[in-house]
């Protein structure tokens, strides 16, 4: 049994959580979003930003995410360049030049983001050398799997969500609780609908859901799969489409573990 | 020593050897006793010989430089064959999060964790966990300040695992002006970047 699973049995009295280990973080999300709306990281609309992360923490929050501390610390931090931002001019008898109140956030995103293309460099070439072998070539083992969304975020899927919730009416009880026992029945049902077909695109996995809840404890389901590595997700670049399939080698461990 | 003899003897060693072979352990496993002592020069000359005839001869193998030796390795078009074999296992890719953290270790080091943290927005204890057990990173010393955090550096391993011959074969970090997509499609790679 793996550590994920145990984690995941010790919940069945509580609401279900999702914890995904090493969420990319406020930074990402903030380049993300920058990224999106294609605005200039030298001049960001502050209202605009805030208001959209603040409507992803609110996702998250609905979906029962474990939301890390630094989301909120940035959230927090986000509030309070937007009012200073908001604050009117001093009167000009002082020549004190304000820093601009998103001087430090920029900092720090830009810093982030040369070691986020850094990185991009690594990957390339760590894809190039695993194709090349030599003696003894050793296997390395992780202990623990941290969630590797390699070709697709959280913020992808988080965002395909969204668009299929956008069709489903508003459930009249406001808060959901998917328990355990109906994820774990979802996660046996989605597998065997993809050992059937060779793979999914995203949104054809929600077809049958009529309610909020069925959507959420589907989508938990999946986020639940792709931890345990039993599905991988990719995108096809062109359509933009989520593609899910049954990873490969995973008959064995799904009958011992689900 | 004739330089064949060599040639031959340097193959045999780099065949058996599981790591990189630097040229001081190979000096000192030629320097054997009774024979007469070898020519350093001589070496280098039938080392880059041995290079070119396993490129121009389109062996399946290649003679690499990396983690600052030498390495006989496989070609990487031959990949899809090797791997049918089913006996090598290739390493689990990295994820997005420790390529982020190990980016930051090889720019930075001797790096904190608190340092590294500041850079990411997020704890990073579970990837830096993850990448000392895959010894891509390891404890380099302790820094001079409150608490006396450890240091973080990169390994040996880390040179291998991405085909480095030195950590200067990096490219330098970029300015955020230069930050565009210059990194080729993967399709277009076939050849292993270092060249002789």
């Amino acid at each position: 049994m793996t550590p994920e699973l145990k984690t995941f049995q010790r919940e069945q009295e509580e609401k279900y959580r999702v914890q995904l280990p090493v969420f990319e973080g406020p930074l990402d999300l903030l380049l993300h979003l920058i990224k999106q709306n294609e605005l200039n990281i030298y001049d960001i609309p502050i209202a605009l930003i805030t208001n959209q992360y603040l409507e992803y923490l609110d996702l998250m929050k609905s979906l029962n995410l474990n939301i890390a501390g630094e989301f909120l610390v940035m959230a927090a931090t986000l509030i309070h360049i937007k009012s200073k931002m908001l604050l009117p001019l001093e009167d000009q008898e002082e020549e004190t030049e304000e820093e601009d109140p998103r001087t430090d956030l920029v900092r720090r995103l830009l810093e982030y983001q040369r070691f986020k293309h850094a990185a991009e460099g690594l990957a390339w070439r760590e894809e190039v050398w695993r194709d090349v072998f030599r003696r003894e070539n050793q296997p390395i083992e992780q202990a623990e799997e941290e969630v590797v969304l390699s070709e697709v975020s959280l913020f992808d899927l988080m965002e395909a969500l969204q668009t299929v919730l956008a069709r489903v009416p508003k459930d009249k009880v406001l808060e959901i609780i998917p328990d355990e026992l109906s994820v774990r029945q979802r996660m046996s049902q989605m597998m065997e609908h993809l050992e059937k077909i060779d793979g999914s695109i995203f949104e054809a996995l929600f077809e049958e859901e009529r309610t909020r809840a069925a959507v959420i404890v589907t989508f938990l389901a999946l986020l639940e799969l792709i931890k345990l590595q039993l599905v991988t997700v990719q995108q096809i670049k062109i359509f933009e489409a989520i593609w899910i399939s049954k990873a490969p080698e995973c008959k064995e461990v799904m009958d011992s573990e689900v | 020593m004739e330089d064949y003899e060599l040639k031959s003897i340097l193959e045999s060693l780099l065949f058996v050897s599981t790591e990189p072979l630097v040229l001081d352990q190979l000096f000192r496993v030629l320097a054997l006793e009774g024979q007469e002592p070898v020519d350093r020069g001589q070496v280098l000359m039938i080392l880059q010989k041995l290079q070119e005839e396993y490129r121009e001869m389109g062996r399946g193998l290649q003679l690499v430089e990396v983690a600052g030796g030498y390495q006989l390795t496989t070609r990487p078009e031959h990949a899809p064959w090797i791997k049918q074999l089913h006996t090598v296992r290739t390493a689990s890719r990295l994820s997005r999060p420790a390529l982020e953290t190990l980016a930051i270790v090889t720019y930075r080091q001797p790096v904190t964790t608190p340092e590294i943290e500041a850079i990411r927005g997020v704890d990073c204890s579970g990837v830096l966990r993850t990448l000392l057990e895959r010894r891509l990173i390891k404890i380099v010393g302790r820094k001079e300040a409150v608490g006396k955090p450890m240091l973080y550096g990169t390994t040996q391993e880390f040179l291998q695992h991405f085909g480095l011959r030195e950590l200067s074969e990096l490219p330098p970090l970029k300015d955020l002006e230069e930050v565009t997509r210059e990194y080729p499609d993967l399709a277009e790679v076939g050849q292993v970047p270092v060249e002789e």
